[in-house]
């Protein structure tokens, strides 16, 4: 999983019907210096994010089909947890 | 999933079973302003993409199962056309702080449901 920040949202009126029903936000991937990387990744919100979040971003296509109980989904990733702290030991 | 553009067509006449009646997209990855940050690449179409078009792509074995058939050797494909991007750019704090515009340091974190 990667730690990224939501920076916004897809729109899309004509997919594939898996995803009928799912926000797509846009996540931009963050490294432990605070700063982003360029690309950012569509992923499927499971857990009600906003833009502005720190989230955990899973790129994991199975446990994504396992999340949404739909083994046939074609859905790669998904945001599975709004992070709260982030400490280093 | 990442955001791409429609940069062209590929036509393969001899393909292994399972990509026949696949369509082959030449796609380049871009940011939500458009600009490429990407090598392009070669997509299955699962919806009907044309040239110049913005469309988001699903990678992995994921992009198969877009397909009539789900044990096509793909690993990339286009899943869904594009009509409006909402973003802006990230406002940098290390992760040990609190992301600025999410949830407020000590205060009840908005009540957020899972789906």
């Amino acid at each position: 999983m990667l730690l990224g920040r939501v920076i916004g949202t897809v729109v899309s009126s004509v997919k594939v019907p898996a995803y009928k029903g799912h926000k797509l936000l846009l996540v931009r991937p963050e490294r432990l210096d605070g700063t982003f990387e360029a690309r950012s990744y569509i992923a499927v919100d499971l857990v009600h994010a906003g833009e502005g979040d720190r989230v955990l971003l899973m790129r994991e296509g199975s446990s994504v089909r396992d999340l949404l109980g739909d083994a046939a989904a074609p859905i790669h990733a998904a945001v599975v947890g709004i992070v709260d702290k982030v400490t280093f030991s | 999933m990442y955001l791409a553009k429609v940069t062209g067509t590929v036509v393969a006449s001899t393909k292994a079973d399972g990509l026949d009646c696949v369509k082959l997209l030449i796609v380049e990855p871009v940011d939500e302003e458009g600009r490429a940050v990407g090598p392009p690449q070669v997509a299955a179409d699962a919806v009907q993409a044309g040239a110049g078009e913005l469309v988001f792509v699903c990678t992995g074995r994921e992009g198969a199962l877009a397909l009539d058939e789900v044990f096509a050797p793909v690993d990339l494909a286009v899943v869904g056309h594009v009509d409006d991007v909402d973003a802006r750019e990230p406002i940098q704090t290390p992760p040990g702080r609190p992301a600025p515009g999410g949830t407020p340091p000590g205060g009840t974190p908005p009540k957020r449901r899972r789906r």
